[in-house]
């Protein structure tokens, strides 16, 4: 399923389907794949970055580096097991991972503290200083038991945000 | 801002659509991309700071940016849960808690507006069964074979030439020997009487565009009192192809502000529509703006000229929605007589994707289609109220025409086709929460 041909058949979308844990119906899938063919313009099998930012929605979010990163050059099957985590149906566990994946980009397997700073950079700009920004999250950390020093796993995540009630979910249009 | 932004299968997504055209407060509020606030803004906001909130949006150069009024007041938006609520103390939790922003990027992933107004909606095929297939074989026929002969036989001999004069190649190419036997002397030797010179040009041109439209098999309804010449005044249209233009002209002599383009429609540009007057411009020259409103102006207040017409979306939409109107053509202090056009989409699809065909695919997609069917509306013109500034009026004359031609209402301005918006708005969202989580940091 590398290329984006203009039809999909039943086996194309059960396969998608059962890589995306079923989060998805299957009329969700064939919109998205509607969706997925709209924004790769020339057919190449996989959304640019480019292609990407020319969604003005997206190009203004301020994690939009981030997500790129994440979704860049994805063929349509790891396009809908990103949104995977967006449907109404996926677990706090799933958007929990999705969150963690977002702060730790590079995949190591753990939060630093660097990381934090950088996603609270992203998200403030420059309407708070270096300063502020590291004042306020060695606060919150002491605050929840944890260090500067210290690294953030997905156990810790899910401890954290559980409590938060996570309301992270996107409707898929389909006509 | 008024009208309701689509009756699709999905009402709750066109609302989020509102609630995206404020997307600066999705974040503070922590909006879930389902349930926007929509409604309950609509209720506390006044009207005045929609229209502020929608200039910061559209707003893509600086000037904009800075005055006063497009620094959006944040209390008129915010819920009113949200007032009662007292700041509290921040925790680990609501910093590592980026889902609003993530639902946000996710679902502009998954829908946004914007792209919405550039889809060229493809027919549904109606051939799919076994007596309907070879009519449409037979339609195929008809209109490639006979409405559009390919093969140029009207060079060989005049006789030829007659016998297609049924044809639409042959109908267009009759109509070009002809304006151009007539346009060219006129034009170079009638130096002296000017007012007779022009006057046969511009019907010239509106018999040349009338030969367009006849070479499509147009079917164009007027409806409203004509436009008349007369000083101080520019009309505004939708904008979905270059054929609106020849629509237009053929009616009334239109001076027209048009893109420059390349190849055979830029030597048209040059040479023809230089006689009625018309003003270039050009999207990637950053300084061209100043330049072309200083012509707009000049071109109003001249009692000779023809009347002007401006496309203030600045860019070709699909005909069901109308992006945000750009303000240049609303802050002249002259009325403003609004043109709605409606394609009948039965016929053709005359969106012109420029991002996905050349203008002259486009014509020989429309020449080989059965009929082009469109609805003109002469709206009633309109002034600038006392206390409206012009980005209110355009989006009035902008409510105007689409309720009339039943287009949908986007908050977004249509250079974002070829540019990226400004970081001003990514800036904005960073400085509400860094300013919300500032202020938590001082609760206790």
């Amino acid at each position: 399923m590398g290329n984006a041909s203009s039809m999909l058949t039943q086996y194309d979308i059960e396969e998608v389907q059962e890589h995306c844990n079923y989060l998805f119906s299957q009329q969700e899938i064939v919109a998205l794949y509607n969706r997925f063919c709209q924004l790769d313009r020339t057919a190449k099998g996989f959304i640019s970055s480019d292609e990407f930012l020319s969604i003005p929605e997206f190009s203004l979010n301020p994690l939009s580096q981030r997500l790129l990163k994440m979704v860049d050059g994805l063929n349509f099957k790891d396009f809908v097991a990103f949104l995977s985590a967006f449907s109404p149906q996926a677990t706090p566990q799933q958007k929990v991972e999705l969150i963690f994946k977002v702060y730790d980009v590079d995949g190591k397997g753990r939060v630093t503290f660097k990381d934090l700073l950088e996603v609270l950079r992203d998200l403030t700009g420059s309407f708070m200083s270096e300063e502020q920004r590291e004042k306020v999250l060695g606060q919150v950390l002491e605050e929840a038991g944890y260090s500067r020093e210290s690294s953030l796993y997905l156990e810790d995540f899910m401890k954290v945000l559980s409590k938060a009630g996570l309301k992270m979910e996107v409707e898929v249009p389909v006509d | 801002m008024n009208q309701r932004v689509g009756t699709d299968s999905s009402p709750l997504r066109f609302a989020a659509c509102e609630s995206a055209s404020i997307p600066l407060f999705a974040t503070f509020i922590g909006a879930r991309r389902r349930a926007p606030p929509a409604r309950t803004h609509r209720q506390i906001g006044s009207q005045l700071v929609g229209r502020r909130i929608l200039a910061a949006m559209g707003g893509l150069d600086s000037s904009s940016m800075e005055t006063d009024l497009d620094r959006p007041n944040i209390e008129e938006y915010l819920t009113t849960e949200t007032i009662r609520e007292v700041p509290k103390k921040l925790h680990l939790s609501d910093l590592l808690d980026i889902s609003p922003t993530l639902t946000e990027a996710a679902g502009a992933i998954v829908d946004d507006s914007f792209t919405r107004c550039f889809k060229s909606n493809s027919p549904e095929p109606w051939n799919w069964n076994i007596y309907l297939f070879p009519l449409w074989c037979l339609g195929v026929v008809v209109r490639y074979g006979i409405l559009f002969p390919a093969s140029f036989s009207w060079l060989v001999s005049l006789s030829n030439l007659i016998s297609c004069m049924f044809c639409r190649v042959g109908v267009l190419a009759l109509g070009w020997i002809v304006f151009f036997a007539a346009f060219l002397p006129v034009h170079f030797l009638i130096r002296g009487h000017d007012k007779w010179r022009r006057k046969i040009e511009r019907k010239l041109v509106e018999m040349m565009c009338s030969v367009f439209v006849a070479s499509w098999t147009g079917v164009i309804k007027y409806h409203g009192p004509r436009p008349s010449r007369r000083p101080q005044q520019v009309f505004v249209a939708n904008h979905t192809s270059m054929i609106d233009f020849i629509i237009l002209e053929q009616m009334t002599a239109f001076a027209v502000i048009m893109q420059k383009h390349p190849g055979w429609v830029g030597f048209i540009q040059k040479t023809i529509l230089e006689s009625v007057g018309c003003i270039w411009f050009n999207r990637t020259e950053s300084k061209d703006r100043e330049v072309v409103a200083t012509k707009i102006r000049e071109h109003t207040q001249g009692v000779d000229n023809n009347p002007l017409l401006i496309f203030p979306e600045g860019t070709c939409v699909n005909n069901h929605y109308t992006v945000m109107f750009k303000k240049g053509a609303f802050e002249l202090g002259c009325a403003v007589c609004p043109v709605a056009i409606k394609y009948n989409k039965i016929f053709v699809d005359a969106f012109w994707n420029s991002k996905k065909q050349s203008f002259t695919t486009h014509l020989a997609q429309l020449m080989t289609s059965w009929a082009v069917v469109c609805d003109v509306w002469y709206l009633e013109p309109q002034y600038i109220r006392p206390g409206e500034i012009p980005i209110e009026f355009a989006e009035r004359v902008r409510d105007m025409i689409s309720v009339r031609a039943g287009l949908k209402k986007v908050p977004w301005d249509g250079y974002l086709k070829y540019f990226r918006p400004s970081p001003k708005l990514t800036e904005r969202k960073q400085q509400i929460f860094a300013e919300s989580v500032l202020k938590r940091l001082e609760e206790k």
